[in-house]
């Protein structure tokens, strides 16, 4: 489904990816972990589309497409999610209404006729539901006042809303108490399909407790330089990422 | 029409000079002597000071010569139009019953020159006022839009023939809102100065929609004053409504005045224009006033829009709050300067100022400029400006949701104005300014547009986005 390959990213002159690559099945779920500032975040947003990274080379093919050739929106909509690490805040536009566009623009790149109030407003309850998520949120602004917490269950709820083939997760669980961490592994668990998959971003094991990969990267210096099962999360839960650091050395 | 006059480029000020002294007996027939002393002083001070320009300081960012530097044909005698409005024009509010009240080129238009509502309220021509209700007229008129210092107040005073004249007596609650749309409808580039006077009573409320819009695309200067007299206790909620063509010339000038107790709640909606001046006075002059006042503007190309506000307080405890906000397409221009006056006696004045802007472009240019002028010591004032571009950050969270960068933008700039559209008072209406305003941002709202209020046109939009409030 993605297939990364040779990945290097620099910003602002700076070379932050160097040479990484990786491959992500349907059904699959990835962690990727490794220590501060090794290059997760900047992996996360150019699959997104952010255009402040500079690609120097490389490619990233999604479902055999080229996914440089596409805008942010256009990856969205080949269902491509990422969930921030710092949600950003949108006053004045509600979470009821943003919602709403998000779907029907991605189902009109699909060619399906939108959803209409009723059909959305529905759709929104199951999925609500569905990651346990109160109505509260949806009545607001996007983000607006939110705590910690909320916006990180907010951009599971926008997970759930737009049922994407890739979901990423950029540290979602970073600064979370165990309940909200909780809703948000429950959502990934809940939305978890064989057709879709899953890439998860995180500094500590803990949210691995609930949410089990299939696979454990580590993320080092730009380059993953070390693939495992679960069992490797656990083992740098142990030894910390030192002993992986002389292996690089 | 035989008494209209054709005033070239040459020199504007001299032409209307020229104009007003062959004219001063026509002008001044059936006119009372004070009438005739203030349109003689009037004159007099536009002699002297002729058109503002930009070595004034509070015109130094709104260029009038190109404006003025045109051909314009100026009306003296009432066109008495003897057309069905409905034919060329339909202002419709969904949902919201008004008391519709037209100028036609600056004339009041209708079957009755007068009308009074079995509550006592009385809307008609102001000429007609001045003949039916002098003592009324003379009480109010040019008591507050000052002929002394200001050219502008001046030029209109020296002219003023006709406009809109409402009267509400004490503890009135006029049951419905009564809307003056402004039409312009002409062949010739016209020089049009309208004058309204609007009077409360003590204890009443008045909500007040004011509609500029243009049919014809010609050259217009548009020049009108308006006073609004709010007596103690009573409240008036204004909505000035703008949309007018990329040629004309817009000044407006309108004062309140306010007695002790009195609440004021004006909106002031730009949707597009060509070169837009709105002087907005505020006086506070009883005890305890509250004063809101709200202004949004779109615009594009070469538009100009300056919102000119002075707020006064001059007595106690009284509350007001300024909210403006821009949005500046292109290679526009805004302005905005927010004066506040706080007098020496006005002790417990709270004083709010907030200007916000967004610029599109590299080439929108925006002038903000507080300006705090005060003499008591138990104030509280504040004010804020910002001129800034659209959220970076916001747009490719909503892109990263697989919304459209335009989209997106419209979105962003939508809920920027939302702020103001929201305190829009009279719930259809602001249904409808709503609408209006994402159509704009759409670029579905063109200048040519038959009203800004105008339903009937593409009544079958459909959006693929919905911004409706759910």
């Amino acid at each position: 489904m993605l297939s990364i390959k040779n990945l290097q990213v620099s910003i602002k002159g700076k070379s932050i990816l160097k040479g990484l690559n990786l491959e992500v099945n349907e059904g699959e779920v990835h962690a990727i972990m490794g220590p501060n500032g090794t290059g997760k975040s900047t992996l996360a947003s150019v699959i997104a589309g952010r255009d402040i990274y500079e690609v120097t080379g490389g490619e990233i093919l999604f479902k055999g497409k080229d996914i440089f050739a596409l805008a942010p929106e256009e990856r969205a909509s080949e269902g491509i999610f990422l969930g921030f690490q710092y949600p950003v805040e949108i006053p004045g536009v509600s979470m009821t209404n943003f919602m709403k566009t998000a779907v029907n623009e991605q189902r009109k790149y699909r060619g399906l006729d939108p959803l209409t109030s009723t059909q959305f407003l529905a759709f929104m309850e199951e999925q609500k539901k569905l990651v346990e998520i109160t109505s509260m949120l949806t009545n607001r602004s996007v983000n607006e006042g939110f705590s910690g917490g909320e916006k990180k269950k907010n951009e599971i709820f926008q997970m759930a809303m737009l049922e994407p083939k890739l979901a990423i997760l950029d540290e979602t669980d970073s600064g979370l108490d165990i309940d909200a961490l909780k809703v948000v592994a429950n959502g990934v668990n809940k939305l978890k399909r064989p057709d879709n998959a899953f890439i998860v971003i995180t500094h500590y094991q803990r949210l691995l407790d609930f949410i089990v990969p299939d696979f454990v990267h580590v993320l080092f210096e730009g380059k993953i330089v070390k693939s495992g099962g679960k069992e490797l999360a656990l083992e740098l839960e142990e030894k910390g990422y030192e002993w992986l650091k002389k292996d690089v050395n | 029409m035989k008494n209209d006059i054709i005033i070239s480029e040459i020199s504007l000020k001299e032409k209307l000079i020229h104009h007003f002294e062959e004219n001063i007996t026509t002008l001044t027939a059936d006119e009372t002597p004070l009438f005739k002393e203030i349109r003689l002083k009037a004159m007099d001070t536009f002699m002297k000071k002729g058109f503002p320009h930009t070595k004034l300081e509070d015109w130094r960012s709104t260029n009038l010569s190109k404006s003025i530097n045109k051909e314009y044909t100026l009306q003296l005698g009432n066109p008495e139009v003897k057309l069905d409005v409905s034919t060329i024009f339909k202002c419709d509010i969904h949902h919201l019953d008004t008391f519709l009240v037209t100028l036609y080129n600056g004339w009041f238009l209708g079957n009755e020159d007068i009308t009074i509502l079995k509550d006592g309220t009385i809307i008609g021509s102001f000429s007609k006022a001045c003949v039916l209700y002098p003592d009324l007229v003379e009480a109010h008129f040019s008591k507050y839009a000052s002929i002394e210092n200001n050219s502008i107040n001046a030029l209109n005073a020296a002219f003023a023939l006709d406009g809109v004249f409402i009267y509400v007596p004490d503890n009135v609650t006029v049951s419905k809102t009564i809307q003056i749309v402004n039409i312009i409808n002409t062949e010739d580039n016209l020089f049009i100065q309208p004058r309204n006077l609007v009077i409360l009573g003590k204890n009443s409320k008045l909500q007040l929609v004011h509609c500029d819009h243009s049919i014809e695309h010609k050259y217009t200067f548009i020049n009108s004053v308006t006073e609004i007299v709010i007596g103690e206790g009573s409240t008036v909620d204004h909505y000035k409504l703008q949309n007018k063509d990329n040629d004309s010339t817009q000044i407006t000038s309108t004062y309140f005045n306010q007695a002790a107790n009195s609440t004021l709640t004006s909106n002031v909606i730009t949707l597009n224009g060509g070169l837009i001046r709105n002087n907005l006075y505020v006086k506070m002059e009883g005890k305890g006033c509250t004063a809101n006042m709200n202004g949004v503007f779109l615009i594009d190309k070469d538009q100009h829009v300056d919102n000119f506000l002075l707020v006064e307080h001059c007595n106690t405890d009284s509350v007001s709050h300024q909210l403006y906000k821009g949005i500046l397409d292109d290679q526009s221009m805004g302005v905005f300067t927010g004066h506040i006056l706080v007098k020496k006696d006005a002790q417990r004045t709270n004083a709010f100022q907030n200007n916000k802007n967004i610029l599109l472009t590299d080439k929108a240019t925006m002038h903000t400029q507080p300006h705090l002028e005060i003499y008591a010591d138990d104030v509280k004032c504040s004010h804020g400006a910002t001129v800034g571009q659209l959220d970076q950050e916001a747009l490719f969270y909503m892109r990263s949701r697989g919304i459209r960068e335009n989209t997106s933008r419209m979105l962003l700039m939508y809920a920027f104005a939302a702020e103001v559209i929201n305190k829009i008072q009279i719930v259809p209406l602001r249904k409808q300014i709503d609408e209006l305003v994402y159509r704009r941002l759409k670029g579905e709202l063109s200048d040519c547009d038959q009203c800004i209020l105008d339903c009937n046109a593409n009544r079958q939009i459909s959006f693929d986005i919905d911004l409706s409030r759910l």
